[in-house]
């Protein structure tokens, strides 16, 4: 039977000393990559393609058709990229998979390179997360020692290397494009679009880009076979995957479930909204995607319950906010975010973000002038789908996803600062004696 | 309310600074920075490490720093910089000993971020980008840094420093500032921002077993999941269950064909 | 080589179809339709970026029946066959995207238009009237930050100005290869950067000043000394070299207080370099000369015109043994006029343009390879993207044809060229080009040219310094003949070209007539009404060894010949020498009569570029206090000397020259051997930088702070074995003279070699009476 939840990833978070070699192989690490360097290549990419692993960053895209794009007939060297860049607000798993077991990653990258003929895989780890940086570091030279990296590994004839690539604080490097570009030490903006990565990625070569959950899923994948990938999740969301709930809930955490779970069952998991509180609003997948409200509590969270909902499966970080919570505070505070990490370059992006900040601070002070809301939409309007990336569509999203749901307590903002209607230190988890007004 | 300042003067933008051209770099630094481009297929790939080497160093990017790593990855030194001063984590001028990160993001914020940041405000005496006199610490406040099951979130040199509280906070930046031995909450001793910046150019400094697998709050699934014993499905079980999945949208296909 | 037929595709453009190439940007083909799609980072030169959206148009059908939800950026959408576009002519989605993009642009950039150098030619400004809104909507406070900052002691930048279009970054790295400028800080503090240490000087840098489509980079020269509407523009050609620029020279009041690159795509599409565009001020110093000078009681005095053609006329005529020798900013007509007073109304085949290091083998290279084409027939600047492989001979063309090189630059870049470099050491520009070495000492040359392997897509480019290398020239030809190869000589000045053209030189006529072959003499003889003399003249060099009893010097300094002294001593053996010079010079200073004559930019007349391509020279300033163009002087002269030139205006000299036609028949070429290159000291390897201490540059002071530091560079061993390192101060000496140069030690750079600019910072090679090719002592300053 499919549990409620179904640890594979997480499994062995607990484990003594898990992110260790030997613990990893303990719980049955590696069986997947011994597999896959007995199968053909072409026959590792049409496994996870039939298996209906879908990219775990966040857009969705099939993990073994993205593989399958890359021209094997192109001279250059293959490259494969893990994204470990998890910087988008709200999300939290890729971090501790790589803290507790570091080597579920390596061992991914050991078969996803192998199948598509990569022999130099990168991970772009951001910088901010130096415990992670150790883990990973480490991991990797085990896998040096014990034949699992470098020279004809496992004695099957195939050689590969890793590289560990620290990022150094842009959330932008987890566009994939601008991480290419950061990898290749410029700055960390996004590409055009065409050339593909698939075609023309790093170093213009052929180049495969994985967020660090979908390589991690693919070991299990390797070692229990398609039809067990098949069996859990939802007709077109296959699997399982790491879940996220945090902010206003009884036990924040990451819940490894199959896709198709609703936010009913797993805040029930997580013993509820804190306390003598309830459900405010919450983003199905970090703050990029568009907010959802008490109403949407049984929408199935994968990758089509979710879009017929209005909003995205994104990084499935479940944030949670109860009925202290100021929409206009949380909302300010996520464009603040997207401008401070605008990479510049696009006008709408740079700009938008810009002034979106400032209105939406009018709104937080109660100083916004009578019909701001409309303003404020028609400014997310013009910035919406023009800019170079996502990233301003993020932004955008959240504010008016925002609107739309509480339109009435941006118009409170006309007249009553956010921190009156919704004093602040009601929402913190800890007592203080007062936060009082913006200074 | 602990907001953004919003700044539209930016008067020494552009550029590191000028104004201190001290630095530390020797001819064992320019070979470490030399050892990291010969890691990557093309030696500019190794700028970000690079840089954070030459913090580790300088304490900060120095001019000089960024004339190593444009000579080293064969770029201008206006490349190096436009990198330099893209990324958050490279400084203009030296920070603390340790440097404090309080995550302010919209959801840290909530749950008590801002609160957080104004009492390590008021406790050192410093705002956000400053350091204190005695240059034991500098202060700064983060994005959204991967740890939101645990917020509010404080970062030492890097090192999560989870489920924090004012008070928890106070206790922590006492201990760096007499020396007392400080543990991350999910990583290791404390050192210092520099050793950090080391090891993330990539020079490991062996105490990646220090500290625990995981929080409280990442296991909480697993445990969960052991306690009422869920698990994915055996071979066999995923099997029936594919064979019923297929046959049952056989059964819809025929029903619509009818 | 047949050009390949170029694939079409429809797509229709508010409702009209047209067919465009494969792979056109959605832009490109909207312009072809005639419809203007507003931009600011757009440029057809650049590589698309895609970072301002103002471009933004509606999709309904890509092309496979589907359209885009949202509008796309024009400037970065490839057109598929079928794909219809709606541009803000037509559709609501793309009007109103590009409205809001634009009111985003403005929210941030000053409304200082009024004191703006920009305002009235401003692409942002013209285009918020065109297609923006007709108020801002925006209430807060805008970006600031300190202003200007400068990037060169040429170009300052206003931050708050920019709109962060990457044009000039782009412009930097892409087009001429030096990223000294690069993008900066991030978000919406993203900026345009340098590091303080680098300040952006790139021989290009002007360029960013006008492709900027704000008024964020401006030229510290123009920097708020006009508007544009007081300005009044003429289209000329420039006279810094033999590239053949076409340029936009603006006056105000009858001062040129700018030129700009003009639209040229055959030749420098839309560039220049900043001799070209900042050095033209160098003739507004106190050492012009108003008056015509008549020596008198052995000092120069100033005298009336009348005076002076009698003073000069008194000198020439009775002269036995005359000569001319002329420099390189002759235009072809002015040219035309010396060399036919000196048939004409001296009587003499001395005349001469090279005023440099120069030999009979050369002469005769000139004679058979180059004079007496058209365009078209030798190759061009099209020839050189076309070309599989370019081989640098002797030449620099980042120092010596700074557009040339940029055209190499595009093609390697673009079309996968392959650039060799046979030089002593792979310079700056030619690692820019990512040029292999041929590596060689500097006068052994001849022997790699024998050994390279060319074939009919290759062209060889050989540049004047081939001169000073005896069989060097006669290699050249014989291994381009061989392969069916293109040879293409690059002369570094403007007027050289059309000097050969003209028939300044010993051995030729005008149209490449030789001397020597009777039948070509006939034609001239018959056209101009006099007897020719027979026997080829003098070379400049020969000229000056001999004692001449007059010496007719237009435009030469002798600081460019390969021994000044020599020239020097020459000019002052000469009996009587009269000078036409638009500035005091070395020469005028000796001359007997000085006749002052009209700047380029107060006269109208031709250069021919390398490619032998006719470029127009307008007539900038119609108030010119001086209109004597050297043809005039040369026509009064003549004529008070009995033997009238018949033309004394630029169109009429053009007219008869154009009359003569060109000889066209093969003239043959006796090859030279080389010489043994035995002697003691380094070989020098030497050329002119582009900024340097040349007359034409040097009253432009912020210009100058722009030029590369003059340096003697040594290979490591030879550093070594001399007990020098970089920094140190080498003192050089020759057979003239000695002089000082800091040291930079070169990687790469030949052993025996030491390379030196011609004539930059303190230094002068000629002062030496070195020549590339020739030998120098080396050694430590205050060392033994």
């Amino acid at each position: 039977m499919i549990g409620t939840l179904t640890p594979v990833l997480s499994a062995n978070w607990g484990a003594p000393q898990s992110w260790k070699y030997d613990a990893y192989v303990k719980q049955g690490g590696y069986e997947g990559a011994k597999k896959a360097l007995k199968m053909p290549p072409a026959d590792v990419v049409g496994l996870v393609k039939d298996a209906g692993l879908r990219g775990r960053g966040g857009a969705g895209f099939p993990t073994g058709v993205k593989w399958s794009f890359v021209p094997q007939d192109n001279p250059n060297p293959k490259y494969l990229v893990v994204n470990g860049d998890e910087s988008e607000p709200g999300t939290c798993k890729d971090m501790p998979l790589l803290l507790a077991s570091p080597h579920t990653l390596v061992e991914g990258i050991v078969i996803s390179a192998y199948a598509i003929n990569c022999h130099l895989a990168f991970v772009y780890i951001r910088g901010e997360v130096l415990h992670v940086h150790r883990r990973v570091q480490q991991a990797v030279k085990e896998a040096y020692d014990k034949g699992w990296l470098g020279k004809d590994i496992q004695g099957s004839g195939y050689d590969l290397d890793i590289i560990v690539h620290a990022g150094a604080g842009a959330y932008i490097c987890g566009e994939e494009t601008a991480l290419l570009d950061s990898l290749e030490g410029r700055r960390g903006q996004p590409r055009l679009r065409p050339p593909f990565p698939a075609v023309e990625g790093l170093y213009a070569s052929p180049t495969v880009i994985n967020n660090v959950e979908s390589i991690a899923t693919v070991p299990s994948i390797l070692a229990n076979g398609k039809e067990w990938f098949q069996s859990m999740g939802t007709e077109k969301s296959k699997g399982f995957t790491i879940y996220s709930l945090s902010g206003h809930v009884a036990r924040p955490g990451q819940y490894e479930a199959p896709l198709g779970i609703t936010l009913r069952k797993l805040l029930e998991l997580a013993g509820g909204v804190r306390d003598g509180h309830e459900l405010k609003y919450w983003t199905p997948g970090g703050s990029s995607t568009p907010m959802l409200t008490p109403e949407h509590l049984d929408v199935p969270l994968d990758y089509e319950g979710l879009a017929a909902a209005g909003s995205m499966m994104g990084t499935k970080a479940l944030q949670i906010f109860d009925e202290t919570t100021s929409v206009v505070r949380t909302t300010l505070r996520w464009v603040e975010f997207y401008k401070h990490e605008s990479c510049g370059k696009c006008t709408p992006c740079r700009e938008g973000t810009w002034w979106l900040v400032q209105l939406l601070r009018q709104f937080e002070a109660g100083t916004a002038p009578e019909g701001g809301v409309d303003k404020l939409l028609d400014v997310a309007g013009i910035v919406n789908g023009k800019s170079f990336c996502a990233l301003a569509g993020g932004a955008c999203a959240c504010v008016t996803s925002a609107v739309k749901h509480f339109r009435e307590e941006f118009e409170l903002g006309y007249t009553t600062p956010a921190w009156e209607a919704f004093p602040y230190e009601r929402s913190a988890l800890f007592a203080m004696d007062s936060l009082g007004g913006r200074a | 309310m602990s907001g953004h300042e919003f700044q539209t003067s930016f008067p020494d933008s552009g550029g590191v600074d000028f104004s201190d051209r001290d630095s530390n770099l020797d001819e064992a630094a320019m070979a470490e920075l030399r050892e990291i481009a010969s890691r990557y297929p093309q030696p500019r790939s190794a700028i970000m490490p690079m840089l954070h080497l030459v913090q580790s160093y300088d304490g900060r990017i120095s001019p000089a720093g960024v004339k190593a790593c444009a000579e080293i990855a064969g770029v201008t030194e206006a490349q190096v910089s436009g990198v330099a001063t893209f990324y958050t984590m490279y400084r203009r001028r030296p920070g603390g000993k340790h440097h404090i990160g309080v995550c302010t993001t919209a959801l840290c914020a909530v749950m008590g971020g801002d609160a957080l940041l104004e009492s390590v405000e008021r406790k050192l005496g410093i705002g956000p980008d400053e350091t204190t006199a005695d240059g034991m610490f500098s202060l700064e406040r983060v994005e959204c840094n991967a740890a939101c099951d645990f917020a509010p979130v404080m970062m030492v040199n890097w090192e999560y420093m989870d489920n924090m509280t004012p008070a928890k906070a106070a206790q922590i930046l006492d201990d760096l500032a007499v020396g007392n031995e400080v543990k991350a909450s999910r990583g290791a001793t404390i050192t210092s921002w520099r050793d950090a910046e080391r090891v993330l150019a990539g020079f490991p400094d062996g105490r990646a077993d220090e500290g625990p697998s995981a929080g409280e709050a990442s296991l909480r699934g697993t445990r969960l999941a052991a306690e009422n014993k869920w698990t994915p499905p055996s071979a066999a079980e995923a099997a029936k269950i594919v064979a019923e999945q297929a046959k049952q949208e056989q059964s819809k296909a025929e029903g619509e064909k009818k | 080589m047949a050009d390949q037929i170029v694939e079409t595709i429809p797509v229709t453009i508010d409702g009209v179809e047209v067919r465009v190439p494969k792979g056109t940007l959605a832009i490109r083909a909207a312009e072809m339709a005639g419809i203007a799609i507003p931009r600011f980072c757009d440029h057809p030169l650049l590589d698309p970026v895609g970072a301002c959206r103002q471009c933004m148009v509606e999709v309904p059908d890509a092309g496979n029946g589907r359209g885009f939800p949202m509008p796309q950026a024009a400037c970065t959408l490839a057109t598929a066959p079928g794909m219809q576009i709606k541009t803000q002519l037509t559709s609501e989605m793309a009007k109103a995207a590009q409205v809001g993009i634009q009111e985003l642009i403005l929210i941030n950039h000053p409304l200082d238009c009024p004191i703006c150098d920009k305002g009235g030619e401003c692409p942002l400004q013209n285009q918020a009237y065109a297609n923006g809104r007709t108020e801002t909507r925006y209430e807060g406070a805008k970006r600031q930050y300190p202003k200007p900052l400068p990037l060169s002691a040429q170009i300052g930048l206003d931050r708050e100005r920019c709109i962060l279009c990457a044009r000039c970054t782009r412009f930097a790295e892409q087009i001429a290869g030096d990223p000294l400028i690069a993008l900066a800080e991030r978000g919406a503090v993203q900026q345009v950067g340098l590091f303080a240490d680098e300040p952006f000087n790139s021989y290009f840098s002007g360029n960013v000043v006008q492709l900027c489509p704000v008024g964020a980079l401006t030229a510290t020269s123009y920097r708020f000394t006009a508007r544009p509407f007081d300005l009044v523009s003429t289209d000329t050609t420039c006279e810094g070299c033999a590239a053949g620029c076409s340029l936009r020279a603006d006056h105000r009041h009858f001062e040129v207080r700018r030129r700009l690159a003009g639209a040229n795509p055959e030749v420098n599409e839309e560039w220049n370099c900043d001799k070209g565009r900042f050095a033209f001020v160098s003739a507004r110093g106190d050492d012009r000369l108003k008056t015509p000078l008549v020596r008198r009681d052995g000092e120069l005095r100033p005298a009336s015109w009348p005076e002076a053609v009698d003073a000069a006329v008194a000198g020439l005529r009775g002269a036995k043994k005359v000569g001319v020798i002329t420099g390189g900013r002759l235009t072809v007509e002015n040219a035309y006029g010396y060399a036919k007073f000196a048939r004409v109304a001296l009587g003499t085949n001395n005349i001469d343009f090279r005023t440099r290091p120069a030999s009979a083998e050369e002469a005769g290279f000139l004679a058979d390879q180059v004079a007496g084409k058209s365009f078209g027939q030798g190759v061009t600047y099209e020839g050189l993207e076309k070309a599989k492989q370019v081989v640098l001979v002797c030449f620099e063309p980042e120092d010596e044809a700074p557009i040339v090189f940029l055209r190499l630059r595009k093609a390697v870049r673009k079309k996968k060229l392959k650039v060799l470099a046979i030089a002593a050491l792979r310079s700056y520009g030619c690692g820019k080009l990512n040029a292999e070495l041929l590596q060689t000492a500097p006068g052994d040359e001849a022997a790699v040219v024998a050994g390279l392997k060319l074939d009919a897509d290759s062209v060889v480019l050989v540049g004047e310094r081939a001169a000073s290398v005896p069989g060097l020239l006669s290699a050249v030809v014989k291994s381009c003949h061989k392969a069916g190869a293109k040879l293409a000589w690059i002369p570094r000045r403007a007027g050289d070209r059309g000097a050969v053209e003209a028939g300044c030189l010993p051995n030729l006529l005008p149209g490449g007539r030789p001397v020597a072959e009777a039948s070509a003499r006939v034609d001239v003889a018959a056209a101009w009404g006099v007897e020719l003399p027979a026997e080829a003249g003098l070379d400049a060099e020969a000229m000056l060894a001999c004692e001449l009893d007059a010496l007719v010097v237009g435009g030469a300094n002798l600081d460019d010949f390969a021994s000044a002294k020599a020239a020097r001593r020459g000019v002052e053996r000469a009996g009587f020498v009269v000078s036409l010079e638009q500035r005091a010079s070395d020469v005028t200073e000796l001359a007997d009569v000085v006749f002052p004559v009209a700047l380029i930019e107060d006269q109208s007349g031709t250069f021919l570029n390398w490619e032998h391509r006719p470029g127009r020279i307008g007539l900038v300033n119609p108030q010119a206090t001086n209109k004597m163009t050297d043809l005039r002087v040369l026509a009064a002269l003549a004529d008070a000397l009995g033997k009238p030139l018949g033309a004394r205006q630029a169109r009429q000299a053009a007219a008869e020259l154009a009359e003569l036609g060109v000889w066209g028949k093969p003239v043959g070429f006796a090859e030279a051997k080389a010489a043994s290159g035995d002697g003691q000291g380094l070989r020098v390897a030497s050329w002119r930088l582009l900024l340097d201490n040349g007359r034409s540059q040097d009253g432009e002071a912020n210009l100058k702070q722009t030029a590369r530091q003059a340096v003697a560079k040594l290979s490591p061993a030879d550093a070594g074995a001399l007990g020098l390192s970089c920094g140190d101060i080498a003192e050089l000496s020759g057979p003239d003279g000695a002089a000082e140069l800091p040291v930079a030690v070169a990687d790469g750079l030949a052993e025996g070699v030491v390379v030196v600019p011609a004539n930059s910072g303190g230094f002068a090679l000629s002062a030496l009476g070195v020549a590339h090719g020739g030998r120098l002592s080396v050694s430590k300053k205050g060392g033994k």
